[in-house]
């Protein structure tokens, strides 16, 4: 097996680490965000309590969100030491740099919009994921069956304008995170081709980039004018 | 043209160096960049003062020395070119300009604004060959190579190893010059040899030189003066990954 951890330890097998974890992860925001668009049926949120009464009790779903969980943490162990490594790889710095003339400001700053995104994570489980697990969330009958209401949890922490701010300015980072990361995923794998990378760039830019952020920060938007009756 | 030089100034490894600044009052602006270098050393010789040393050989932009990192850009605000085939009128009338040597832990500075880029010839060593008879050389077109891949094989092997990919890098990775050296060979039926052994080694070397990771933010490219494109990087690690996951060493 001395061939597997020397791959995986190399700087080509680390970024292959860096790309199955943050590809999985980008699938698994499909799956989030068309879950969560139950927040925008008005039905007093009975169809989201039901989507996540499902979400926790699916035993295929609860493996995948182990692998979720290990995901985040490796691309986040890993990301730091890559980084570890790259800043090595330069003890010197320049005095004067101009990388703005021949790249992307989300290709040089991946590092600071994962650490945003992470801290994020970390905030979002604490809201929503502990509280379903762990918390004390009021109960709602819907036909004679018992749901834990994380959709009044939903309300509660949307209600507030700075909560919904924090939201709204993290899916930029992870917009900008995205544009980046989704095609580079797919570089770090080798795959680059005439006939596929211009859909796997429209795809990071438009869906993953902005389509995908802007219906997440369009929720607590929502919930929020909702709440305070302005919609 | 009246030019501010600031140079980095280092007596040898083992010395920390610093910015030293010069002022130029008489420069043509027909002169390239490296041509202005001579002018000022001229000058300091004249005044008993040590000359400013740096790499350079052919002038014509094929032998890749002339390393200088100009105002924040590798061989200056010139894409496509090195630094020989900078000129003055790139730059205007009472510009400062900042001259450093390339920076990478696998670059160590000898003096002034020359580094040691042998870790490039390290790489090359290790699967940068193909194996050939000796002997008559064999009919043309004896070996069919599509147009396509030619162009392909010569766009990678356009690459003259000056090290503008890993000064330009935020990480200091060497990537696009293996890339470009793994892809040379791997299109071609003559590389075929030692085409697993290539991607395995090149790549290892490439670690043990202390290169850092890529980004893929593309800054190399375009500052290559050959213009190599990512989609070698994508191939080497195409061919990393194969050659890994195919050949017998299971030792690593």
């Amino acid at each position: 097996m001395a061939w597997v951890t020397q791959t995986l330890s190399s700087s080509l097998g680390r970024k292959v680490i860096m790309s199955l974890t943050g590809l999985f992860l980008s699938s698994f925001l499909i799956v989030h965000v068309a879950g969560n668009l139950q927040l925008f049926k008005s039905d007093g949120g009975r169809a989201f309590n039901e989507y996540t009464y499902f979400m926790t009790h699916n035993p295929l779903i609860i493996t995948i969100s182990y692998l979720l969980y290990t995901s985040i943490l490796v691309h986040a162990l890993m990301s730091i030491v890559l980084t570890r490594h790259n800043q090595a790889s330069r003890p010197v710095k320049y005095a004067y740099g101009r990388p703005e003339a021949n790249s992307t400001w989300s290709s040089r700053n991946m590092g600071i919009l994962g650490t945003v995104l992470f801290l994020f994570i970390v905030i979002h489980m604490r809201t929503f994921w502990y509280e379903m697990h762990f918390g004390s969330v009021p109960m709602a009958e819907y036909d004679g069956k018992q749901y834990k209401d994380l959709y009044a949890v939903v309300l509660e922490a949307f209600s507030q304008w700075w909560y919904v701010l924090l939201y709204v300015i993290c899916m930029v980072a992870l917009g900008y995170h995205l544009v980046h990361g989704f095609q580079s995923g797919f570089q770090s794998l080798g795959i680059r081709h005439k006939k596929y990378t211009p859909i796997i760039e429209f795809l990071g830019t438009f869906v993953f980039a902005i389509l995908i952020p802007a219906l997440f920060a369009a929720m607590p938007i929502y919930v929020f004018l909702q709440v305070h009756g302005i919609i | 043209m009246k030019i501010t030089l600031k140079v980095w100034r280092q007596k040898n490894s083992n010395t920390p160096g610093k910015l030293v600044e010069y002022q130029l009052d008489n420069i043509s602006p027909d002169m390239s960049f490296l041509e202005m270098f001579d002018v000022l050393n001229g000058e300091l010789t004249k005044k008993g003062e040590e000359i400013i040393a740096f790499d350079h050989d052919c002038r014509e932009g094929i032998c890749g020395s002339c390393s200088m990192y100009i105002n924040g850009r590798a061989h200056g605000p010139q894409t496509g070119s090195t630094t020989c085939q900078l000129h003055m009128r790139s730059f205007s009338d009472g510009d400062t300009i900042v001259v450093e040597p390339w920076r990478a832990r696998a670059f160590p500075v000898i003096k002034d604004l020359m580094v040691d880029r042998t870790a490039f010839d390290r790489i090359a060593q290790a699967g940068g060959y193909i194996s050939v008879n000796t002997g008559s050389a064999p009919d043309a077109n004896e070996i069919p190579v599509p147009r396509e891949v030619a162009d392909t094989a010569m766009d990678a092997a356009q690459c003259i190893a000056c090290g503008a990919c890993v000064a330009a890098c935020k990480n200091a990775s060497a990537m696009l010059y293996v890339a470009a050296k793994v892809s040379h060979f791997a299109v071609l039926p003559q590389g075929q040899a030692e085409r697993t052994m290539r991607a395995e080694r090149m790549v290892a070397q490439m670690d043990t030189e202390g290169f850092g990771a890529c980004s893929f933010t593309g800054a190399c490219s375009v500052e290559c003066p050959k213009s190599i494109s990512l989609d070698h990087i994508a191939r080497l690690n195409r061919e990393y990954l194969g050659a890994k996951l195919t050949s017998n060493n299971v030792q690593g």
